[in-house]
């Protein structure tokens, strides 16, 4: 595997892990909690949105093969998606939403905050940018944590069962394969065992301050990094898909 | 004795109140607007509470047949434009409620009254959005019509709705300009995305235009409404503007109006249109069009299903701030 | 269980551009004031109209009644004094 070939999966990882997510939280949009939460959660939604599109745009760059962000989109099937099991969980009650979207959000700060130094140009400045975005995003569904953590007795039992539900997707977020030594050793990616260890330090003081348990899951999921999914990735982009799909060559 | 003293206090009163009508009607007319402070008549408080809490519930259960499609949306630009306009319909929603706040009606009794079925919304968002051109239809024509509407109220005497108006129509003609861009591109574009834009015209077209009320003959009570500023306009005449304005728009996407009757009359320089089906129109805002009964759940699901997160919101509040105080 | 609620009401105010005061603009519903400004935020900047954000919970702010008006703001309309433009000053007499 060349350095090209390497980059371009991890622009996968990358953008489709915002894509995914983004789709799962803009489900939400009309059915939130209060009116001024539905707002929050559909301007979230959209800057994971606009992320996986620069990134995507940037892979199929890198890729060569003239492929777009919306070609790869929209044309790739469950097998070729490399987004992290977490993003396509659904979103179950507000608790279970607000577990995984701090879960990831945690995971993604930390993540790009490293991103920003990458020697790629283009990464560097699209973690730049979205470095802010994520930086707001982690203390809304912080805050959460807090509230529904130390709020009534109903909504700390939902957020526990929201956080012993996934945390079995959560050691898969820090997995290295040979992408990522090759990246790493060009300065291109971050060793994500740093990401683990700044990850571990922030959940567990949040999770302590919010009142809650670390859950003590030791069964661990993993598979995306080979397009390995839960069944409900499938699901999800056959409801994304079937417009494009349904007419090939159209422009939208 | 007692008698004369209560008789002569109401003459008082009465004529205390005839001329805080003059004066209330004097300012009117002379275009300041009424602030929430200010005495008004009790017609003239009930009628913007309707009119204005209607307009909020539209704005919100707007949300839904348009939300429906941002995860169907056929491109990431698309999805991107998409849900930033449902967002803005929900922050149009928002700032609606506060202006009707701001005549003593709390936010959680306006939802009571939408989720009870007591109030009333847009009868258009009771029809279903069946493909992506309906998406576009919805922009170009239901946001088309209602910019009609809003301007004249920005217009108004009331304040804090003219104020939100004014906000609402500039954030508004996006909407509109991205739903013809998106029937433009479908006009353009295939035979059977042409085919899927014509339909959304077909479906959306009469139900657009019926959305601005009924004709004036049966909308009764305008002349004092129209005095006070809290209506601008006459129906007809807001739907006369809207069709003569959208008819060259069509045109130029090559796209047909489903109007046989439509035809341009030289002599008044407006288009007449065909015979409205008024009967459908009071049908659906009785209760009884495609999605009322669907749109109502979702409201009322999402309403049941966040009363947990609000109680809990609260609770950690209380908590915070009795920390705060022993501390 | 206590009635069902909306939240109490914070009034938003924000300043578009530094140095210029801040403005009202609106309100939200928040339990809390980093929710009221996070609300504030994502209601009222979706297209950058402001660089810095208050809220004030609505029911601590007072303020001066209609009727207030003639006792309060219309004995200053007698008192042209206090205007720069009452005074005349010869044409050629600088820096005043």
């Amino acid at each position: 595997m060349d350095i090209q070939q390497a980059k371009f999966q991890y622009l996968l990882r990358l953008g489709d892990s915002s894509l995914i997510i983004g789709h799962r939280l803009s489900e939400w949009c009309g059915h939130g909690p209060i009116l001024e939460e539905d707002i929050a959660l559909i301007n979230i939604a959209l800057d994971f949105v606009g992320n996986a599109t620069s990134i995507l745009a940037y892979a199929g760059k890198v890729e060569g093969k003239g492929r777009s962000e919306d070609d790869l989109a929209y044309l790739r099937d469950e097998r070729e998606y490399r987004n992290l099991l977490i993003t396509e969980q659904l979103n179950g009650d507000f608790a279970t939403t607000i577990a995984r979207q701090f879960i990831f959000d945690t995971y993604m700060y930390f993540l790009y905050e490293e991103l920003k130094n990458s020697k790629d140009e283009t990464i560097a400045a699209i973690a730049q940018k979205s470095h802010k975005e994520i930086t707001y995003h982690l203390r809304h569904t912080t805050q959460w944590m807090f509230r529904l953590g130390d709020g009534t007795t109903e909504s700390h039992e939902r957020l526990q069962n929201g956080l012993n539900d996934l945390w079995m997707f959560t050691s898969e977020m820090f997995e290295m394969d040979e992408i990522d030594a090759l990246l790493i050793s060009e300065g291109i990616a971050p060793d994500l065992s740093i990401i683990k260890a700044n990850w571990e330090k922030r959940v567990n003081e949040v999770i302590a301050e919010a009142t809650l348990q670390i859950p003590t899951t030791l069964f661990k999921q993993k598979g995306s990094r080979e397009g390995k999914h839960s069944e409900h990735l499938g699901f999800l982009l056959a409801e994304m898909q079937y417009v494009h799909r349904a007419f090939p060559n159209a422009t939208w | 004795m007692t008698f004369i003293i209560i008789k002569l206090h109401l003459n008082n009163l009465i004529m205390e109140e005839g001329k805080q009508l003059e004066s209330f009607e004097a300012k009117i007319a002379a275009g300041h607007k009424i602030e929430p402070k200010d005495w008004m008549p009790e017609a003239y408080r009930k009628q913007l509470i309707r009119m204005m809490s209607q307009h909020a519930h539209s704005e919100i259960v707007g949300m839904l047949p348009e939300g429906n499609w941002i995860t169907r949306a056929p491109s990431l630009r698309r999805k991107a434009i998409l849900l930033a306009k449902v967002q803005d319909e929900a922050g149009h929603g928002l700032y609606l409620y506060s202006a009707v706040e701001t005549l003593g009606v709390d936010r959680t009794e306006l939802l009571h009254q939408l989720h009870t079925g007591k109030a009333k919304y847009s009868s258009i968002f009771n029809y279903p959005t069946l493909t992506w051109a309906d998406i576009g239809a919805i922009g170009w024509l239901v946001d088309g019509a209602a910019i009609m509407n809003q301007t004249a109220l920005a217009r108004g005497s009331y304040g804090p709705y003219s104020r939100a108006m004014v906000r609402i129509c500039k954030e508004e003609s996006f909407h509109n300009r991205q739903g013809y861009e998106i029937m433009m591109t479908l006009a353009k574009g295939t035979s059977e995305q042409k085919q899927m834009a014509q339909d959304a015209l077909n479906r959306w077209w009469w139900p657009s235009i019926m959305m601005l009320g009924p004709s004036d003959d049966q909308s009764p009570n305008s002349d004092q409404l129209m005095r006070w500023k809290v209506k601008m306009e006459s129906n007809d005449a807001i739907r006369e503007r809207f069709i003569d304005r959208t008819i060259p728009q069509a045109e130029f996407i090559g796209l047909t109006i489903p109007d046989k009757d439509m035809k341009f009359d030289e002599k008044t320089g407006h288009y007449s249109h065909g015979k409205i089906n008024w009967d459908e129109f009071f049908d659906v805002i009785k209760g009884n069009g495609p999605c009322n009964a669907k749109r109502l759940k979702d409201r009322n699901d999402a309403d049941k299903n966040g009363r947990w997160v609000r109680d809990a919101a609260i609770a950690y509040a209380e908590k915070q701030l009795k920390e705060k105080q022993a501390s | 269980m206590s009635n069902d609620s909306q939240w109490p009401v914070w009034e938003v105010f924000l300043q578009g551009n530094p140095g210029i005061p801040h403005k009202h603009v609106g309100n939200v519903h928040a339990t809390d004031a980093e929710m009221a400004i996070q609300n504030a935020r994502d209601v009222y900047t979706r297209r950058s109209e402001g660089i810095s954000i208050w809220v004030v919970p609505a029911n601590a702010i007072s303020a001066s009644s209609p009727e207030d008006q003639g006792a309060f703001f219309e004995p200053s309309n007698d008192k042209p004094y206090r205007h720069p433009t009452f005074y005349k000053i010869p044409e050629g007499v600088k820096y005043l």
